[in-house]
């Protein structure tokens, strides 16, 4: 049986505003695989590396995907977001991770990074998304721990405090 | 429970209350680090080669074609294992590397590790293995009889129960057969492992597991080694649900670094944890009930076959399991219950959350549903009738000594308000088919279904079942060490709040979880951790306290009786003495180490009698659904609840074990099963293996957590993770009954068992 050799590539990554420069990395490498792998960005998680399980999800361009089904070269010249990139610098957490860990939406945990990209899109584009609307957008992400009541109350908890801000800015 | 040290004022962030986990800030920003999150310097990856048939004999093994790949450095097989061949937890029954026969698809035979997955992955499947493939046993009534698929024999364990009178008859007779399917914890965090070798000849492994002495133990017997040169630390954990109380890729592992002298870790991908895991047994049960005229329970009788699959991992447990709880939580005066698990060439089958007790509450539930059909009974009625109450006499003759609030789980549960409205009221998404929007809504029936199970909490029949704890304060610091499981339940938190509430201080530290100097914790499993753990736990940390209130007493030359730990300080109740911990210590270090063990339980005698339970929990669900007639689509509209569980320790962490056992259960009922053909897994994906979506799962509503301190449990509460996944899974069915008017005596329920049956009865429910 012949081995083929596989094809080795070097190509930079723009992820959380930053450029990473990756080299000599296997063509068959997924993003999800080189943003933890190679440029060390561990948050994104692959728990089924077939798109369905949500766990790896991130921004790219703004939209939601599951970084294990884009092959990682074919997201050169892309903006990409991950958890990383929605957790703040100074060392605390954002609303949304505040509430899920508040409200008891984190157990074992591996599905929390995946839900917090999910979630902090979600509210960002449908701050007033229904229940309904809310399991639906979430419906990509699964949890095998918390059949997911509590996930949904940190949302609300999240969009509640965000409306309260809102109203007293005066919006 | 009567503490030994005095503490005053209620402790904040101490028992009772929902205090925040201390591993949630880092698991929200990414940054806990899960098994399959580590990585070391120089380090290789590896990858194990398994069997596509369920059953052959290996003819060659040709590992020469992985070796000439380049970037390869080591590839292992039977040959390879300097110790005991095979491991395993009730027997050590299953080999290292397959290398005459296997038994199973997904066999492990060879292993690889290279200097990328990729290369791993591509190295293996160049390996030549020449098989005659050889009929495979999948029939398990059959195999108990069958030509021995190993040479321990094809019945795995076999338990009788027989209580009162064998020959007793009631005015009322219903029979049924049931069948469970093969369950799949399917957690999310893939097995996972980094082993990296010792200077001293041995290896330290960093892994998920639910056991870590366990895991240890077995290891050192197959690698020839010393326990204490296999030390285990633990990794993050991404859920559990029995799936790892049986090893996984340990051992093979732990020969690559040994072999390589480097580190190698090992990430299965999620096909190779569907094929890589212990499933739950699935089950053939025949069940026969009879009642007075009054629904009085007379006598049960079933019989049992679990399918344990190739290999025996707890099979043991699970028949007992059982057999025990064949009859429900229920006064049984009579009983003939057998129950036997066999080995097959399907995957093999040990622990998932509810152990045995989950497949017999799903034929006992639908018994007593005919029984009160059978008696124009009310379904709830004749479980209030039967109720189990605390001195009742059990199947195996045990007195239930301990709380067993059965009926006010029964009436709070079916006492909650139902839903206001139906099908008509929801929007089309809440349908069932959800987003593909294929219902039509005059065809859409509501159902309501009822159901309670239960189960024993902690290890049985004569298991020395023990768990150890360590609480060190030192410069007023302190911290409690245990290298008991956390797998996402909040066994840590529970830990610190312990610690809190003997010490009154803000600040718990954890140590690691290690096999390294310190004793087993036993597994996290059978409910046990918050009794065994925090008994441990509460034993350590009030040895230290009352020795550092001795040393303080005796340096001040007053009487101890004065002393009294609160709010973080050591004082006199007359306030004379009012010191900072640290200050008490004056320098000195305490350290305490408890071992904590439940009361000794006995075996099972030949009629399965003997006092083998601990302690018990009940819980009941009652469940509301939406069935498509013409599809057979279910939608599980809501959940209701009610659990007997001692007593609160911590009500987010509680809700959060009944919210995810419950749409556990609710995905057995309509939605997951490992689908075999003779013996090959066909769905080993999340694509076909589906568990329960933010859109499948329903809300759960707690209609009573009741709390009746348990005599004997540390701190009067009982474990609380497995009784959600018990009668959740009945209720659902119950209900689905109501809404069809099928029979329906398999779960899970697919659409065809609904659709098709109606079709064929062309039946319309007005």
């Amino acid at each position: 049986m012949t081995t083929v050799k596989p094809e080795r590539l070097d190509y930079v990554l723009k992820v959380n505003g930053r450029e990473h420069h990756v080299h000599d990395a296997d063509l068959a490498e997924n993003l999800l695989f080189v943003l933890r792998e190679r440029i060390g960005l561990m948050g994104s998680k692959n728990a089924c590396e077939q798109g369905e399980c949500g766990s790896c999800s991130v921004l790219v361009d703004g939209g939601l995907e599951c970084s294990c089904t884009m092959l990682a070269a074919s997201a050169v010249g892309r903006e990409i977001v991950t958890v990383e990139g929605m957790t703040p610098r100074d060392g605390g957490l954002s609303d949304v991770q505040e509430a899920f860990v508040a409200e008891g939406a984190v157990q074992c945990g591996f599905c929390t990074p995946g839900l917090v990209v999910s979630v902090t899109d979600l509210l960002a584009r449908r701050p007033d998304a229904t229940e309904l609307e809310v399991r639906e957008a979430i419906s990509g992400n699964l949890c095998r721990c918390t059949g997911y009541g509590r996930i949904l109350a940190a949302v609300r908890a999240v969009q509640e405090e965000r409306a309260a801000l809102a109203e007293q800015v005066g919006l | 429970m009567t503490s030994l040290v005095e503490t005053a004022e209620r402790t904040r962030a101490g028992l009772g209350e929902s205090v925040r986990r201390p591993d949630g800030d880092p698991k929200a920003k990414g940054e806990f680090e899960f098994s399959s999150d580590l990585g070391w310097e120089g380090m290789l990856w590896g990858h194990l080669l398994r069997s596509p048939h369920p059953s052959a004999r290996i003819t060659s093994i040709d590992l020469a074609p992985a070796l000439a790949v380049p970037g390869v450095v080591a590839v292992l097989g039977a040959e390879d294992v300097p110790g005991r061949p095979t491991y395993g937890l009730d027997y050590p029954d299953q080999p290292v590397f397959a290398s005459e026969v296997v038994r199973y698809v997904g066999e492990p035979i060879a292993a690889v590790a290279a200097d990328h997955p990729l290369t791993a992955r591509r190295a293996a499947e160049a390996i030549v293995v020449t098989y005659e493939v050889t009929q495979p046993l999948v029939d398990t009534v059959l195999a108990a009889d069958a030509p021995p698929i190993h040479r321990l024999g094809n019945v795995l364990m076999h338990q009788d129960v027989v209580h009162g009178d064998p020959d007793a008859t009631g005015a009322v007779t219903v029979e049924g057969y049931y069948e469970t399917g093969m369950q799949d914890q399917a957690f999310m965090g893939p097995e996972s492992a980094l082993a990296v070798p010792a200077p001293d000849g041995g290896v330290d492994l960093y892994l998920a597991t639910q056991w870590l002495h366990v895991d240890q133990d077995q290891i050192a017997a197959c690698l020839a080694l010393p326990p204490d040169k296999v030390r285990l630390h633990l990794a993050g954990v991404g859920g559990a649900f029995g799936a790892r109380e049986d090893m996984s890729m340990q051992v093979q592992l732990s020969l690559l670094a040994l072999r390589t002298g480097r580190p190698v870790k090992i990430v299965y991908s999620r096909e190779e944890s569907f094929l890589g895991h212990v499933h739950r047994h699935p089950a053939r049960m025949w069940y026969r009930h009879s009642a007075d005229e009054h629904g009085n329970l007379v006598k049960v009788e079933a019989r049992i076959i679990l399918d344990g699959g190739a290999y025996h991992s707890s099979s043991t447990a699970v028949t007992l399991n059982a057999a025990c709880f064949a009859a429900g939580p229920y006064r049984v005066p009579n009983a003939v219950i057998e129950a036997t698990a066999v080995r097959t060439n399907n995957p093999p089958c040990g622990a998932m959350r509810g152990f045995g007790a989950v497949q017999v509450c799903f034929a006992y539930e639908a018994q007593m549903d005919k029984l009160a059909a059978a008696l124009r009974m009310d379904p709830v009625a004749i479980r209030l009738r039967n109720a189990l109450r605390t001195g009742d006499r059990l199947l195996t003759g045990q007195v239930l000594a301990g709380t067993a609030p059965v009926a006010e789980v029964i009436q709070a549960c079916a006492g909650a308000p139902l839903p206001a409205g139906g099908p008509d009221d929801v929007p089309d998404i809440a349908l069932p088919g959800g987003a593909g929007r294929t219902a039509e809504r005059s065809r859409v029936r509501r159902g309501v279904g009822f159901a309670v199970g239960f189960k024993n909490l902690m290890y049985s029949a004569g298991f020395d079942d023990y768990a150890t704890a360590r609480c060190r304060l030192e410069e007023g610091r302190v911290t409690v060490t245990s290298p008991a499981v956390e797998v996402g339940q909040g066994l840590v938190t529970l830990q610190q709040q312990i610690a809190r509430d003997v010490f009154g201080v803000d600040e718990v530290h954890l140590g690691e979880a290690t096999t390294s100097g310190i004793g087993s914790a036993g597994s996290t499993s059978a409910s046990r951790q918050t009794w065994m753990t925090g008994g441990a736990v509460q034993g350590a940390c009030e040895a230290v306290a009352d020795r550092l209130l001795s040393s303080v007493a005796q340096r001040l030359e007053l009487p101890r009786a004065r002393f009294e730990i609160s709010g973080g300080r050591v004082r006199t109740l007359d306030g004379s003495v009012d010191l900072s911990l640290a200050d008490a210590a004056h320098g000195r270090v305490f350290e305490e180490t408890v071992v904590y063990r439940h009361p000794p339980t006995d075996e099972l005698d030949e009629k399965g009698q003997g006092n083998a339970h601990v302690s018990f929990a009940f819980a009941a669900h009652r469940a509301v659904v939406d069935v498509d007639l013409d599809l057979g689509l279910v939608r599980v509209a809501e959940m209701t609840t009610a659990q007997d569980v001692g007593r609160v320790l911590n009500p987010l962490q509680v809700v959060g074990q009944i919210e995810g056992g419950t749409s556990q259960g609710v995905g057995f009922a309509v939605m997951e099963e490992i689908v075999l053909d003779k013996g090959i897994v066909r769905n080993p994906s999340f694509t076909d293996y589906i568990i329960p979506t933010a859109l499948d799962s329903p809300p759960v509503h707690i209609a009573g957590l009741i709390e009746q301190p348990e005599p004997g449990s540390p701190h009067g509460a009982k474990g609380v993770g497995e009784p959600p996944s018990i009668s959740s899974t009945p209720a659902v069915v119950a209900a689905i009954r109501d809404a069809t008017g099928l029979d329906l005596s398999r779960v899970p329920v697919r659409p065809q068992d609904i659709a098709l049956a109606l079709a064929v009865l062309d039946k319309e429910r007005p």
